[in-house]
């Protein structure tokens, strides 16, 4: 039984166990047969040209893994941006770990999407909100057919978080493959403002496939802050679907941090439903061995006076591969838009691969729209420089990457993530930079 | 050839003869519409094919059969039915009209806009010509110097029964018959189209253009060009031209071979001005091509395009740089107005160590049209030290047009340094006001604009073509803005 069937068959258990009766129900088995009808995307699709799953699928993943809670935090405590005080959503294996977790219900909602399904007092808003703007794709509605658990955030109107929250999924490795599908739904409500920090870590070297699905709603003037960090093991496949719906002036930026894992693939898609939004995405890269990462993008500018701003680098070393495929659509309606898309890449060895396609589709004429794309290496005359001043060969690279890099980092607004990031490059770097950027 | 001007083309012109018979007569017939095997063979033997040819055809027919048309590309139009199409029609020696009077006043003033003579517009046109009995025709004064050369230039038809070790060897090596589903119906039943092959070490004497327009008959709508340069020499080509053409074929699928040896150039300019279809977007023709161009060691090719008509473009003029050293050039300028829709752009492979691209390419769209870049730049493991630059600007005329990019780069190797750059603007309000401030007024405005923008595109075309190219330009967007 390959994975398809296996998902299709469990659905078939699964759905009988939640909400038969409400229209969430309605919307996973929909969703299913759309999964169903598409399978697994493949190569032959332009979206997925670049990046197969064939060797990711052939593991026998567990869809249901069984429920562990023996994890210590201090085991874990590595993994969490631990010298801020946030509130923290912890999973493990899938299940909520309130042992790890600091949740709250006062004067805002950082709680569990479970519980958003299925208590009553939140049926409306999960009816305005739950997947109206998570993709049709395939790997999304396979996420909507399980989706089961993940963080439930309601941010009130004016409400500024004082902390930031954590969105940690851990996987324990107990069964020999582990299949993950959290989901989570984020609000943001008008003028609120917040930072979520959210991170997927396996424990073990047990193969790990996660389908993640995060749908994010900025309301007018909200402030949205979101940083991914993808520094998991060498085993673990992430695939993370981010949709981000703007309403007016709101400003949502999403920094995505891809140093690990063997395959990981990011879709992410703002929609401007509203006039003067701003959206930012940045990312930096950098991978060695055999790793994979995928930057899909999408800004779809469907009303006028917006901004959005991309800014993606990469350094790709070993036989690592990285693919870059930003999407800007301007609609008729969108006039004054101005859209900007970066990608810059650098390639250590021979045998790394870089794919880049950056896209326009342009549709009203009073727009500023411009992308740049670069390939190359490290400039040799400042590498002389460096040396030529006593710094270490080692030492010069990883000065030069952190310059190339630091257009992304500069704009991350918590100091203890840039940090983290920091330190996080150093290691792969192997050097002690002794600074902080 | 810098002596050469526009006048002197006029003056000869003047003087040449139409009807001269490049082509083998062959008397005057259509071949029932559809296609099968039988057809093929039917071409053939009409264009009195060796058997290797025949063979050659019916395997890209065989191959066509199992091909699925393309849809990719971002265009949308009605596909054209296969079957409905009669795949030979001789070369039409009657002349349309007997005198200028008859033909569509609109097509003439553009003529004289374009600045073409008079018997040019006549030829153009087809209007039948009192033949000029010349000693010296044009014509074959070209055709002398070239032959002195030992430039070998013919239509294809011609080529196959004089040449045929040279079109064998070189037929199909880079643009092989199941490369794409047009490309394998060209193989299968293309009518006509010219051969050129200049020898080692010969620098062509003159614009192979000039000749060509000159001499250009209706080669129908499945045209094969083949191009080779034999190591160290140097050929310019123009096809196409600058005057409106009013072409009856609604499917034009043609096939362009490059191959430069050894230290050879090969320039090839492409103005292409056939009919868009009218400003509610009916007819026109559908122009799907398929160009490629093979370097060898220090060779290079370099492709130039102004594409103004047709309703449907779909061409990517490519460069595989094989050889080392080599080096592969794109300028493109593409105006679509109306309802015309064009996707083009390129593709770099290359091969080869220190082999450098270069693409720069200008997509104008205005009224109702939609204009696509969509490129390859892409460098193997084995190419170290690979250079590309590429550059993609378009410009947005009124809001019911849109300009699109989908650069692909992929990169192997990790001393390749690859730059890409696009920008999407439209005419400023600023730009205008300050050429109105001085007397021009906005039609004019926007031509001079548009030029400069294009400028580094037209720059690169035969300097003959380059004037017209302008010229074309302006007129493609007349109207365009309100």
């Amino acid at each position: 039984m390959n994975l398809k069937e296996k998902l299709v068959s469990s659905f078939m258990a699964f759905e009988d166990t939640v909400d038969v009766h409400s229209s969430v129900h309605d919307i996973r088995t929909e969703a299913i047969k759309t999964f169903e009808a598409e399978g697994f995307p493949t190569k032959r699709q332009e979206e997925w040209k670049y990046t197969s799953l064939n060797s990711i699928l052939k593991h026998d993943y567990s869809v249901f893994p069984k429920h562990e809670n023996d994890l210590e935090f201090k085991d874990v405590k590595k993994y969490f941006i631990h010298d801020i005080d946030a509130y923290k959503i912890i999973f493990i294996d899938g299940k909520y770990a309130s042992h790890l977790s600091q949740t709250t219900h006062d004067g805002l909602d950082v709680c569990l999407m479970s519980s958003a399904l299925t208590k009553p007092k939140y049926k409306m808003i999960i009816d305005n909100y739950f997947n109206k703007i998570a993709g049709k794709d395939s790997l999304s509605s396979l996420n909507t057919a399980f989706s089961y658990e993940g963080a439930y955030i309601n941010i009130p109107k004016n409400k500024v978080v004082e902390k930031p929250i954590q969105i940690i999924h851990f996987s324990t490795g107990n069964e020999a493959a582990t299949m993950l599908q959290p989901r989570n739904l984020i609000i943001v409500n008008e003028n609120a403002h917040v930072q979520i920090i959210e991170r997927h870590q396996s424990l073990t070297d047990n193969p790990v496939l996660t389908n993640s699905v995060t749908e994010i709603f900025a309301n007018k003037r909200a402030i949205v802050d979101y940083y991914k960090i993808q520094n998991d093991r060498q085993s673990a496949t992430l695939i993370d679907n981010t949709f981000v719906n703007q309403k007016q002036e709101s400003l949502a930026k999403v920094h995505t941090f891809s140093f690990g894992g063997k395959l990981t693939r990011n879709n992410l898609n703002f929609y401007q439903n509203g006039e003067r939004i701003d959206s930012t995405m940045k990312g930096v890269t950098i991978i060695g061995d055999k790793q994979h990462v995928d930057h899909n993008t999408l800004v779809h500018h469907i009303e006028p006076n917006c901004e959005s701003h991309q800014d993606y680098k990469g350094i790709y070393s070993d036989n690592s591969t990285g693919v870059f495929n930003g999407k800007v659509l301007v609609e008729k309606l969108a006039q004054k838009t101005n859209a900007f898309q970066a990608n810059n890449n650098i390639l250590l060895s021979d045998k790394a691969s870089i794919n880049t396609k950056p896209q326009l589709e342009i549709f009203a004429d009073d727009v500023k729209c411009s992308h740049g794309c670069t390939i190359g290496q490290l400039d040799e005359s400042a590498m002389f420089y460096l040396r030529s001043r006593g710094i270490p060969e080692k030492e010069a690279k990883a000065l030069l990457m952190f310059a190339f890099s630091n257009t992304v980092l500069e704009s991350v607004k918590i100091p203890e993530i840039k940090q983290r990031i920091t330190k996080i490059i150093a290691d792969k770097l192997g050097v002690s930079t002794g600074f902080d950027l | 050839m810098s002596k050469y001007t526009e006048d002197d083309l006029r003056e000869e012109l003047k003087t040449k003869e139409y009807e001269y018979g490049f082509y083998t007569d062959i008397e005057s017939d259509t071949f029932p519409v559809g296609l099968n095997e039988e057809v093929v063979i039917a071409i053939s033997k009409k264009k009195e094919e060796p058997e290797w040819m025949t063979e050659w055809r019916l395997e890209a027919f065989k191959a066509w059969k199992e091909m699925i048309e393309p849809e990719w590309a971002n265009v949308k139009y009605e596909k054209p039915d296969f079957q409905a199409i009669s795949y030979y029609s001789a070369p039409n020696t009657k002349p349309k009209y007997d005198s200028l009077d008859e033909v569509d006043p609109e097509l003439l003033a553009t003529f004289d806009k374009l600045g073409i003579s008079l018997d040019e517009q006549k030829a153009l046109a087809g209007v039948a010509m009192d033949v000029v009995i010349d000693s010296v025709s044009v014509a074959t004064t070209f055709k002398k110097t070239l032959s002195e050369k030992g430039i070998i230039f013919m239509s294809m038809s011609d080529a196959i029964k004089e040449h045929p070790e040279l079109v064998r060897k070189y037929i199909g090596t880079v643009v092989p018959q199941k490369d794409n589903f047009y490309a394998a119906l060209n193989s299968a039943v293309f009518s006509d189209g010219s051969f050129c092959y200049i020898p080692k070490g010969v620098r062509c004497p003159m614009e192979l253009s000039t000749y060509f327009r000159i001499n250009q008959a209706n080669t129908g709508q499945f045209e094969r060009t083949l191009v080779v340069a034999d190591e160290g020499s140097y050929v310019s080509y123009l096809e196409g031209c600058t005057a409106p053409s009013r072409d009856e074929n609604q499917l034009h699928a043609a096939v362009v071979e490059l191959i430069a040896l050894d230290d050879a150039e090969i320039k090839y300019s492409t103005v292409q001005n056939w009919f868009p279809g009218s400003a509610e977007g009916k007819g026109g023709v559908y122009n799907f091509v398929t160009k490629r161009g093979i370097c060898e060691k220090n060779a290079k090719i370099s492709w130039t395009q102004v594409e103004t008509g047709s309703a449907v473009t779909w061409k990517y003029p490519s460069c595989i740089l094989k050889g080392d050293n080599s080096v592969g050039e794109f300028y493109s300028i593409a105006v679509t107005n109306n309802h015309q829709q064009a996707d083009t752009g390129t593709k770099m492979i290359h091969l080869g160590k220190n082999t450098k691209s270069t693409i720069i390419s200008k997509g104008i769209s205005a009224g109702k049209s939609q204009n696509s870049y969509r490129g390859l730049v892409q460098i193997n493991s084995r190419a170290e030290n690979a250079r590309n630059f590429s550059q993609c600007d378009s410009l947005l005329m009124g809001n019911d047009c849109g300009a699109h990019t989908f650069p692909y780069i992929e990169a192997k190797n990790k001393s390749a340094m690859v730059e890409h750059e696009a920008t999407t603007s439209k005419i400023g309000e600023d730009q205008i006001f300050y050429c109105n401030q001085r007397g021009i007024d906005t039609e004019k405005a926007i031509a001079l604009i548009v030029n400069g923008f294009s400028k580094e595109v037209l720059n690169k075309l035969p300097m003959e073509f380059a004037v017209e190219a302008q010229k074309l330009l302006e007129i493609s967007l007349e109207g365009s803005v309100g």
